[in-house]
């Protein structure tokens, strides 16, 4: 048997974390690199298999499996594909990089740095594990550290940290509520097609695909609202901007990042392969929501003075290109979602970042109290544009050539209704610039001539993140490669139904 | 050899900048001399290569109507090859207008960076500039070469950032902030509908290589309807709207001028503002295919030719009438596309680019050594610096139009292209517009370098890095414009579009009004403001057109009207949508909280207490990690690399 590499991967955050619990709570440094450690074997395993995966056999690589509860049809189904990997790869690069934003973090570390191990760890069991079960354990495992860290580590703005971690985790449970009955019933039905109980993808999806029109209908409908509002899918989004701005910077970048991402992931992977005709009944909604999410949440952005609850909207808006994407059903579409989701959660991640250090050297983030620190804080700066040009999708940064993707999708398959998406992105300019603008640039504040630029383990996220960006633009092939050659037979594979069910 | 060399390898043309902007970031942005040396010797070394491969194509005829085309990266290829991909390469697409660009852009940029070092000279900023300006280059050669419409789109982006931040250079400046972020703003909406457009020409034609959407269009009934081509070729033309400065979006380029000089005389004269006209040039066959849009495209041009020359006689800072002077030739060049002539219009920005490039950075020199840049605080500098006057009045002789300086030549090839091809309303304003051209031009002379000396300026001539582009710059606005002279037109000869022009035809009557035109501007400028030394008649005339005055002045409250519409529109219904959020929908959330609350009250008793549900969550997942273990542990051990694969 060959080096079980994912669960390794899996579980390096999760042993960091165990160690943890016997360093004593006054070792600062230690813990923070023990957990940089933990984070760092997982981020350099995750690149080895990043580059050794096999593109031209595609499918699942990595494989690893163990019969874990017989009667349910449960196994312990660990593997990645070409869509998994670049999120498995974004996980580990956040949460990475999440150690370094916390690294100024005073008040109980030691706790603060478990929750946030546990959280990586969970976010990273949904993308690699291919059986329900599993994902949905993982997922729930995600829910119960977020809330605590809002409520002991969040700040409170407009609306209490309380507040925002309840809102933040109810949506989630929610959504996890409508989630499970939906697989509840897909499950119990595939027991009838399959003739035995079996939990991972590949036979639910074989299942689904063969259930009637009408249960297809239903039980998308309830995964859509489940997955939906985990991406902040409008009208279900108003967890996110509240509960990002409340939530730590560790968090806000884990969760815009990456942990919201489950939702466009799970409804690619699972809901779209498992259920294509309910998916297919379901697309113009989607698409409607998805466009009224885009143009809604920019303007909301817009009208933001709080440079978190900026960037919160933000990514309500950007997440709307990834459903309206999942709502083209389209290979090119596919593709722009994925790939839109990776460089989205590249982009948010280094925005929450330089905002959080922001943060801690002004005790601000009202943008009418800032102005002129890109003198004082060049580097703090240059990330805070990195960030804000990739947010509008400029060329040469990593987000382009998603988006353009995606455009092509959309514009082919909605047309004029693409079109009120695509003009988001003259709002996003609006409002990335004026950030930066009100920010960075204008005359320096005297009160902030004190402040010190990021140095040292601050720069971690600016440079990681940074590269990943720039790198990532150039040489979009590094990660549409990967991500087509997973999407290519998930398309095969629904368009297969859909043609039969068209002939029903 | 090295020219087939730098023929095949033209992407080194724009690679050499971008090397440059990468060292001078990570390398010796502390060290300014030698940041300077590196930056300023890469742009020579870029337009050695450009310059060889121009004089390849120019040795070969047979590429001026068969383009030589190569790809040389893969960028992107996804999708189901052969049904529904999307495939897109980089590649270089080089014949005489290119190449001819190519050589522009990167002389022009190497003589700027020489004059920068002297500018910049004890800016805190001095090594961030000339990385910028790297940038720039790069990018811009980059939109030239391009083969692809998505590889000129991403250049196109890429000039527009450096646009960006170097009008934001000073971004201490409010005013600098505000420009740079409407200079971007203003492009984007632009670059909205440009965008459409590619989307719409590649799900039409199934590709964006140039050459093969030339030949698609060609027999474009296979593909699509008349109807929605003219829609295309209008939305490929909104994105030079603004990047050309052509109204209504013309609004952002003499904001602009908040950039140091050298960056107004590269990228806001000769040659970002002038990729909106390369583009419209480059799809030449898109617009002309539809003569709707070519219509569009001559009227857009002309019509901005006037409006911005009817703004300049006004203006008070020689920058803005300089930056509105350039609109107005980019809308000369609009129209010369927009009539059918892309020899017209190419000579043209050739000719604009010594001519504005030199008096932009005369202009910087005089602003250096005044300290203001209000034309009415002038006076008399001529005495004081030479070289920069003379090489001015250069400027001033080439875009009035006064025969044998560059910009009669192509000023004069415009006017008679669009009176060939019919248009005679365009044609006089052409006309009248090369009077207003002549007339503010000299308005400026006048009133910065002749008349009184102001005593409290004391004008020095500049160093040689900042006098050397000068007189080379002069030297092009002289010489540049005979290669077009119409009797032996070699212009014509190499960049045309479909049938090269008749060589040897003389329109003598349109070359003869056209200078009676900017002799006669010159002269009402020389009575107005030299001759009457106290410029009573000047003040008078104002006074009289108090309205038409005011009109002009406050340039017929364009920028006004885009304000009220950003501040009152986009802004309101922003609140408005925020509004809604936190009270509709967020109130309806609530409102569920408020119920579920309610009805919980009775069920509280099954409460647990938050910790025992944390602990539960943990237990489990601590369960999860020791099955986990009890499988992989033996391997485990084994952390070995070749275990991975």
């Amino acid at each position: 048997m060959s080096f079980p590499v994912l669960p390794v991967i899996l579980l390096a955050p999760v042993a960091a974390a165990v160690v943890l619990l016997f360093i004593p709570k006054e070792e600062h440094r230690l813990i923070k690199s023990v957990a940089a450690l933990g984070t760092f074997v997982s981020l350099f395993l995750t690149l080895v298999i990043y580059f050794n995966y096999n593109q031209d056999v595609g499918g699942l690589q990595f494989v690893t499996q163990r019969d874990w509860i017989k009667d349910l049809g449960v196994t312990l189904f660990f593997a990645v594909d070409g869509i998994s990997l670049p999120m498995v790869l974004l996980t580990n690069l956040i949460g990475f990089c999440a150690i370094f934003a916390s690294w100024n973090i005073s008040n109980r570390p030691r706790e603060f740095f478990i929750l946030l191990l546990i959280l990586i760890t969970g976010v990273m069991g949904t993308f690699i594990a291919h059986d329900l079960f599993i994902f949905l354990l993982f997922y729930e495992v995600v829910v119960i550290p977020i809330y605590i860290m809002v409520v002991i580590w969040g700040s409170s703005k407009r609306v209490t940290k309380e507040y925002a971690g309840m809102k933040l985790t109810i949506y989630l449970l929610i959504g996890s509520g409508f989630l499970l009955v939906g697989v509840i019933a897909l499950f119990v039905k595939s027991v009838g097609v399959l003739g035995a109980p079996d939990m991972s993808f590949s036979a639910l999806a074989e299942a689904g695909a063969q259930l009637s029109n009408f249960d297809q209908i239903w039980l998308f409908a309830l995964m859509l609202f489940g997955f939906g509002s985990l991406i902040s899918m409008w009208p279900f989004h108003s967890w996110s901007p509240d509960g990002y701005a409340g939530a730590p910077t560790a968090v806000s970048m884990i969760h815009a990042g990456v942990l919201k991402k489950i939702g466009g992931y799970g409804l690619i992977k699972i809901a779209v392969v498992m259920l294509p005709l309910g998916a297919q009944f379901w697309a113009p909604w989607m698409a409607v929501l998805g466009i009224a999410g885009v143009a809604y949440a920019a303007f909301g952005a817009l009208a933001q003075k709080d440079l978190k609850y900026v960037v919160g909207y933000s990514s309500v808006s950007h997440m709307g290109y990834v459903i309206i994407a999942v709502a083209c059903l389209d290979v090119i579409g596919l593709n722009g979602a994925v790939a839109n989701m990776f460089a989205h959660g590249i982009m948010a991640a280094l925005f929450f970042s330089m905002i959080g250090f922001l943060y801690e050297k002004t005790h601000t983030r009202w943008m009418p109290d800032m102005g002129g620190l890109g003198r004082q804080t060049p580097k703090l700066a240059a990330g805070f544009m990195l960030a804000a040009l990739a947010s509008l999708g400029l060329p040469g940064l990593v987000t382009f050539v998603p988006e353009f993707t995606i455009f092509v999708g959309i514009f082919s398959k909605y047309g004029g209704l693409a079109v009120i998406g695509i003009a988001g992105i003259i709002i996003t300019a609006l409002y990335a610039l004026r950030a930066g603008a009100h920010t960075l640039f204008g005359p320096p504040r005297p009160e902030y001539d004190h402040l010190e630029d990021i140095k040292g383990p601050e720069l971690v996220p600016l440079v990681v993140l940074g590269f990943v960006l720039v790198v990532g633009g150039v040489l979009p092939s590094l990660l549409f490669d990967m991500i087509n050659s997973g999407v290519v037979p998930l398309h095969a594979e629904i368009s297969n139904v859909l043609q039969l069910g068209g002939n029903l | 050899m090295l020219v087939e060399f730098a023929m095949h390898h033209a992407w080194l043309v724009p690679l050499i900048p971008a090397l440059s902007f990468l060292i001078i970031v990570f390398l010796t942005r502390p060290f300014e001399k030698l940041t300077a040396f590196l930056s300023v010797s890469f742009m020579a070394i870029s337009c050695f290569f450009a310059s060889l491969a121009a004089y390849g194509v120019f040795n070969n005829h047979e590429l001026a109507e068969h383009p030589l085309v190569y790809n040389f990266f893969n960028w992107l290829s996804i999708g189901i090859p052969g049904a529904n991909e999307l495939q897109i390469n980089l590649g270089v697409q080089l014949d005489p207008t290119s190449a001819m660009m190519l050589f522009m852009v990167s002389f022009v940029a190497t003589f700027i960076q020489l004059y920068s070092v002297g500018y910049m000279k004890g800016d805190p900023g001095f090594s961030t500039f000339f990385s910028y300006v790297s940038l720039f280059a790069a990018s811009m050669l980059l939109l030239v070469i391009s083969s692809n419409l998505l590889e000129m789109f991403v250049a196109w982006e890429g000039v527009g950032l450096c646009s960006y931040l170097l009008i934001g250079f000073y971004s201490h400046k409010i005013s600098a902030r505000e420009a740079a972020k409407k200079a971007f703003v203003t492009c984007r909406v632009a670059d909205f509908g440009l965008l459409l457009g590619i989307l719409g020409l590649v799900i039409t034609f199934g590709t964006l290589d140039i050459m093969e959407l030339n030949d698609k269009i060609n027999n474009f009934k296979e593909y699509t309807s008349y109807g929605t081509l003219t829609l295309l070729a209008v939305l490929v033309f909104i994105g030079p709207i603004a990047k050309s400065g052509q109204f209504p979006l013309h609004v952002w380029l003499p904001d602009a001028m908040e950039g140091p000089t050298p960056v107004s005389a590269l990228i806001h004269a000769a040659t970002m503002v002038v990729a909106g006209v390369y583009l419209v040039a480059r799809m030449m066959f898109l617009f002309d295919a539809v003569p709707a849009a070519m219509n569009m495209v001559a009227i857009t041009g002309g019509f901005t030719a006037l409006f911005a020359a009817l703004i300049a006689i006004t203006q008070t800072e020689i920058k803005r009438i300089l930056a509105y002077s350039t609109v107005s030739q980019l809308g000369y060049m609009m129209l010369a596309l927009g009539v059918g002539s892309l020899t017209a219009s190419m000579f043209h920005m050739w000719t604009h680019a010594f001519f504005k490039a030199l008096m932009f950075l005369a202009a910087g020199s005089v602003i250096h050594a005044v300290h203001t840049p209000n034309v009415w605080k002038m006076g008399g500098i001529v005495k004081k610096m030479p070289v920069t006057s003379w090489t001015f009045v250069v400027g001033g002789l080439a875009i009035s139009g006064i025969p044998p300086f560059a910009g009669f030549w192509s000023k004069d090839e415009i006017l008679v292209a669009t009176m060939n091809s019919g248009h005679y309303v365009l044609y006089a304003m052409g006309a009248f517009t090369a009077f207003l051209t002549a007339f503010y031009m000299w308005r400026l002379i006048f009133l910065a370098f002749y008349g009184k000396e102001k005593p409290e300026n004391h004008p020095h001539e500049s160093p040689w890095t900042m006098c050397v582009p000068l007189v080379v710059l002069a030297v092009g606005a002289t010489v540049g414009g005979f290669f077009g002279m119409p009797w032996n037109n070699m212009w014509a000869h190499w960049i045309f579009f479909g049938e090269p022009h008749h060589a040897g035809h003389v329109a003598w009557g349109a070359m003869i009004s056209s200078v009676a035109l900017a002799v006669a501007g010159i002269y009402l400028a020389y009575r107005l403001y030299l001759k009457d030394t106290e410029k009573v008649k000047a003040r008078q005339l104002a006074e009289k057109y108090q309205f038409w005055y005011q009109l002009s002045f406050n340039k017929f409250y364009i920028d006004e009207i885009f304000l009220w519409f950003n501040h009152t529109v986009v802004d309101g219904s922003a609140k408005l949508m925020y509004l809604f959020d936190i009270y509709v929908v967020d109130g309806i959330v609530n409102g569920l909280g408020g119920f579920a609350r309610l009805t919980g009250d009775g069920l509280r008793v099954l409460q647990t207490g938050s910790m025992q549900n944390y602990a539960l969550v943990f237990f489990l997942g601590v369960l999860a990690v020791t099955i986990l273990m009890a499988f992989t542990g033996p391997s485990a051990a084994g952390l070995v690399l070749g275990g991975v694969m």
